[in-house]
């Protein structure tokens, strides 16, 4: 299967009653590789993870995993696979190496591999002092690692990460990365969902992102943010301040359309190496005695790949996108 | 956090038959759920002390306006107070399951390599053990208020067997409800409700002779009744041999019906 994706998904289906959860889904992760999956709640990534894990049968359409068929061959798939993420949980009673030890046994593991290959992957995910604790006094952090670690207990070709780092402190988030890079230098395929186009954009090779249950715009994070049209540098400019002067000052800088909102005295400037100009055209805007209440410099997330793709925001609250905050943590309940 | 996750020697699963797997990862999760329990104290300190408070209220409250032709109110009484403690204890089975569900380790079992049926029946036996616990704390707690049972090791090992049996029968119709409904609250009220009328509608508390007759058609011939006068039998040392086998007929009945059920269920519930 040297040459065959390492995850393969072509026409995938799921209705539910009347809602389309998938809506001809198609998706391909070159072994070896992280493919990022990208959408909002509801927008059929977990449904399409849970596919793809054998948890649940497509109405419709095919998807190999590692060469095998996620229906007809789905009991030696499982053997193949490491899922973690949101909905895979660990048990919270048991003590982390209890866990892993369980795990191990349910992949049929003999009871002395079990146990050695538990006591391995605490040391190696940073747990050997809560070991014998119970994961209940885990912190997320700890506990997304050893959800984690007990997906890797066979070292499965292809692993699956449900919005992995949902809810952690940036720290965590940061050690969670670590993780994967490491996984897939190693040889690992991973298929990572996230609502997060800076967590894609730091891991994933491929980018897919998602929307009622189809694929709206796939490619390497740059292409992606090329499409919904790079930095821009938005200003909103003082009573007083000639709007018409303003846009003299910037053109210059701007490498595409300047958008100007006459009502909200708003200017918004696609630009490159937005940083490094930051300061001359503040310099500039100055010396032509022109007033700023607000500057921001704004890369594209998630809600502006949304925005450019669908006209709508990725989070679920129709409310103007802050870019600061990060798009809605709501966890889709079930 | 070390980079390095993969270790060189193989970790290469064991190859058994389908059936021995069936059995040996039942066992894992039987463990597992019995590993939990004096992890949370509070749940089996409240489940002991419900059917203790029972006892009490019974023996000195009830006891002295109930009279029993031929023995003791108490020794009548603790036939009752087994069988309907084994039957609220298997209650445990659906709200375990629910639970496992919505904490998403069914989603984590379902992703392994390992049997379908062991969330079952690993569920069911872990509370088939645990209700040997309780049945033993209740004895205890029966000697204690004057309890004495007058049939043989053989008669009291029945009456035991049957109690257990009836404990493992009533998990798998809990499991069923517990998969049916959609939350963990819904699974512990629905398995519990109709448990009430069952088991105070029976001859564990009193004799069914005393009631109005329309009850006393549904009380002669309800399984608790059977059962817990089949348990009584033995351990009065006044076995009924047609009790007992109506007693086992209805729990084996029990199972023929629910165990596809709950896998039914099962089936069904996870497919979303």
């Amino acid at each position: 299967m040297s040459n065959r994706p390492a995850i393969l998904a072509e026409g995938l289906q799921k209705h539910y009653g009347k809602t389309h959860a998938l809506d001809g889904l198609d998706l391909v992760a070159e072994e070896g590789t992280v493919l990022g999956v990208l959408g909002p709640n509801g927008a059929g990534k977990t449904t399409a993870v849970r596919i793809l894990t054998t948890l649940l049968k497509p109405d419709a359409g095919h998807a190999e995993v590692a060469g095998l068929d996620v229906v007809k061959d789905a009991n030696a798939l499982r053997a193949r696979i490491g899922l973690a993420g949101q909905y895979a949980a660990v048990d919270e009673y048991l003590t982390g190496y209890e866990n892993l030890k369980m795990f191990g046994q349910l992949y049929h593991l003999s009871g002395a591999i079990a146990k050695r290959r538990a006591t391995e992957l605490l040391e190696r995910f940073d747990l050997v002092e809560a070991a014998g604790r119970p994961v209940k006094t885990y912190s997320g952090g700890m506990r997304r690692r050893l959800d984690l670690a007990a997906s890797l207990i066979v070292t499965p070709p292809v692993i699956f990460l449900d919005e992995p780092t949902t809810g952690l402190d940036p720290r965590g988030r940061l050690a969670m990365w670590d993780v994967i890079s490491s996984l897939v230098s190693e040889g690992t395929t991973v298929l990572l969902t996230t609502q997060y186009l800076e967590e894609a954009d730091q891991l994933a090779k491929q980018i897919m992102v998602i929307d009622h249950g189809r694929v709206i715009a796939k490619g390497t994070a740059d292409q992606l943010k090329e499409q919904v049209g790079g930095e821009r540098l938005e200003l909103t400019i003082g009573q007083g301040g000639n709007l018409e002067a303003a846009l003299q000052a910037v053109r210059p800088y701007s490498i595409g359309e300047v958008q100007v909102d006459k009502q909200t005295r708003r200017l918004v400037i696609p630009v490159a190496r937005g940083a490094q100009q930051l300061a001359t055209v503040i310099r500039d805007l100055a010396a032509a005695q022109i007033p700023l209440d607000d500057l921001a410099l704004r890369r594209p997330t998630l809600d502006d790949v949304f925005l450019t793709l669908t006209g709508r925001a990725a989070t679920e609250e129709g409310e103007p996108t802050d870019t600061k905050a990060e798009p809605s943590l709501a966890r889709s309940s079930r | 956090m070390s980079r390095d996750v993969r270790i060189d020697e193989p970790l290469v699963p064991q190859t058994r038959s389908a059936l021995y797997w069936t059995f040996a990862d039942a066992l894992v999760l039987a463990k597992r759920n019995l590993t939990q329990i004096p992890r949370i104290p509070e749940e089996l300190i409240f489940s002991t002390i419900q059917p203790i408070i029972f006892v009490l209220l019974f023996r000195y409250v009830f006891g002295g306006a109930i009279a029993i032709q031929g023995t003791t109110y108490v020794n009548y009484l603790m036939a009752g107070i087994f069988a309907q403690t084994v039957i609220f204890g298997s209650t445990t089975t659906g709200i375990g399951l629910a639970n496992d569900i919505q904490k998403g380790l069914v989603d984590r079992f379902r992703s392994l390599p390992m049997a379908k049926s062991a969330v079952l029946t690993g569920r069911t036996l872990s509370d088939l053990v645990r209700n040997v616990f309780v049945v033993a704390v209740m004895w205890i707690v029966g000697l204690l208020v004057g309890f004495r049972p007058a049939g043989g090791f053989l008669y009291l090992a029945g009456a035991v067997g049957l109690l257990l049996l009836v404990s493992f029968a009533f998990s798998w119709i809990s499991a069923t409800i517990g998969l049916a409904v959609s939350s963990v609250e819904a699974a512990q009220s629905a398995g519990f409700i109709w448990l009430f009328p069952l088991t105070f509608a029976s001859s564990a508390f009193v004799q069914t002779k005393t009631m109005p007759s329309w009850l006393r058609a549904f009380a002669e011939h309800q399984p608790v009744t059977l059962v817990v006068d089949a348990v009584r039998g033995l351990l009065l040392d006044q076995p009924d041999a047609t009790k007992i086998w109506q007693a086992l007929a209805w729990c084996i009945g029990i199972l023929i019906v629910f165990v596809p059920l709950a896998v039914l269920a099962y089936g069904r519930r996870t497919a979303r």
